[in-house]
């Protein structure tokens, strides 16, 4: 879970890098999107390095998803008989939407290729021009997009608030003074991370980038 | 106090079993929550019934017997207080109380609130002791060790086995009792010589015996009545990590 979760998270930071070069304008934004599928040239021939990053990103989410699968099976497994009368005590609900969290995110981002690769559900989807298929997708009269998209990001920064700090732990964190700062790390780039997406979207409601 | 009970009564392993609901009438507030269940017990006997079976040893919160689910919380409400050492003044009048057995499948129920919890046992059989000849008490600066060292495996060491962890994880799994008994070794100059072999041993019990996996959640630290952190599942998980590296060519791993 912790290293594929890992490759995850640095893909997000990366891609929200390149996101926030929206506001450098529409032909520096097209020329990003476009020179990723040139990343690699000459060593690689053009967007061969794009379809390597996809291929190890999709077996990394598959990894993530099976071993999330495997520790949801035995945890039923382990609670045949349920509790009549259960009480939470310790308030963490970032550790308890976990898997379905996971699950609401997974679906995010089948609908975010479609909507953002290959276009088929953004209204413009023309490859030659990202800028103006981002304008047209948060468009105020498609508020309902953005309003998946914010409920998505901020499944998704609860998603990092507990995995991120999992994922210090797996990897051996052991000392309370680290606990209090690993928790503290993941609040702070959970937040960072779901704020640097979200500005995207608003600045086109807004008017901000259009 | 008047209090209503719903208390799980299950014949024995094989019974499907089932909440019933008991009147305790004057109640004192200072009673232990198992006295309360011994007066209980004692109206059932003069009455001809069978009386509920609990889990009771010492009765001053160091022996680990005591498992009830209280209201849903692994040793009741009160934090880092076992159920024997819970008082009636925890409670108020009137309060309806449910009372449950830990919920596990490596914990089968013997009956009504009594679980076997043999399977801690085969977790420590699998690596919770040192080789080193123990024998009368060392001279005490004959082996160093850290004062922070020496008060982390303390802390572990105070780990009862009672199982609240298993019982309050959502998950249902037995990594803080695991971790507890691990580090209260690998902190220690004694614990050395099986560090690396002792962890993958537990971990391999820990598993087999159908408890779940840790998702870090805290569930079980929150519910301990002896306080042991989360961050000891942390050493355990630093050990692993170690002792997987290591593993090839390691006799007897």
């Amino acid at each position: 879970m912790a290293v594929t979760g890992i490759l995850l998270v640095l893909f997000l930071v990366v891609h929200m890098l390149g996101n926030l070069k929206i506001f450098t304008g529409e032909t520096s934004f097209d020329h990003y999107a476009h020179w990723l599928r040139e990343l690699g040239t000459p060593l690689l021939p053009s967007t061969w390095y794009l379809w390597i990053q996809r291929t190890v990103l999709t077996v990394a989410v598959l990894a993530h998803i099976g071993a999330a699968t495997v520790l949801a099976m035995r945890s039923r497994a382990a609670r045949p008989v349920a509790y009549a009368h259960r009480r939470k005590i310790h308030v963490n609900y970032a550790a308890r939407t976990m898997r379905w969290g996971g699950v609401i995110i997974l679906l995010f981002v089948i609908y975010h290729i479609l909507d953002l690769t290959t276009g088929h559900l953004n209204p413009q989807g023309d490859p030659s021009n990202p800028y103006g298929n981002v304008v047209a997708d948060f468009a105020p009269s498609r508020w309902y997009v953005t309003l998946f998209y914010v409920l998505a990001l901020v499944t998704l920064g609860f998603h990092l608030r507990h995995g991120a700090f999992s994922a210090f732990r797996s990897l051996g964190q052991q000392t309370p003074k680290g606990e209090r700062r690993a928790r503290t790390a993941a609040l702070v780039f959970a937040v960072v991370l779901v704020a640097g997406y979200l500005v995207v979207p608003f600045a086109v409601l807004t008017g901000l980038v259009a | 106090m008047n209090l209503t009970l719903r208390i799980w009564r299950q014949q024995g392993p094989e019974d499907k079993g089932r909440m019933v609901t008991y009147q305790v009438d004057d109640v004192s507030p200072d009673m232990s929550f198992l006295e309360m269940l011994d007066v209980l017990n004692e109206r059932l006997i003069l009455q001809g019934e069978e009386p509920v079976a609990f889990d009771h040893d010492c009765r001053e919160g160091i022996c680990g017997m005591c498992s009830l689910m209280i209201n849903g919380e692994a040793h009741g409400p009160q934090r880092g207080t076992t159920a024997c050492q819970l008082h009636m003044r925890q409670f108020s009048d009137g309060d309806t109380i449910d009372i449950e057995p830990w919920r596990a499948r490596a914990f089968p129920v013997v009956k009504d609130l009594v679980v076997n919890r043999n399977a801690f046992d085969q977790i420590i059989a699998a690596g919770g002791y040192i080789t080193a000849p123990t024998g009368s008490a060392p001279e005490a600066h004959a082996s160093p060790v850290a004062k922070a060292d020496a008060d982390a495996a303390f802390e572990s060491a105070a780990c009862i086995g009672c199982g609240a962890c298993v019982a309050a994880c959502p998950n249902g799994s037995g990594m803080l009792f695991t971790a507890a008994k691990i580090t209260q070794l690998s902190l220690l100059p004694q614990g050395q010589p099986e560090r690396y072999t002792r962890v993958i041993g537990m971990v391999d019990a820990h598993d087999e015996a159908g408890f779940g996996g840790c998702t870090n959640i805290g569930e079980c630290a929150a519910a301990c009545p002896k306080g042991i952190p989360l961050n000891t599942i942390g050493r355990l998980n630093r050990d692993y990590l170690k002792a997987t590296a290591k593993r090839a060519g390691t006799p007897g791993s």
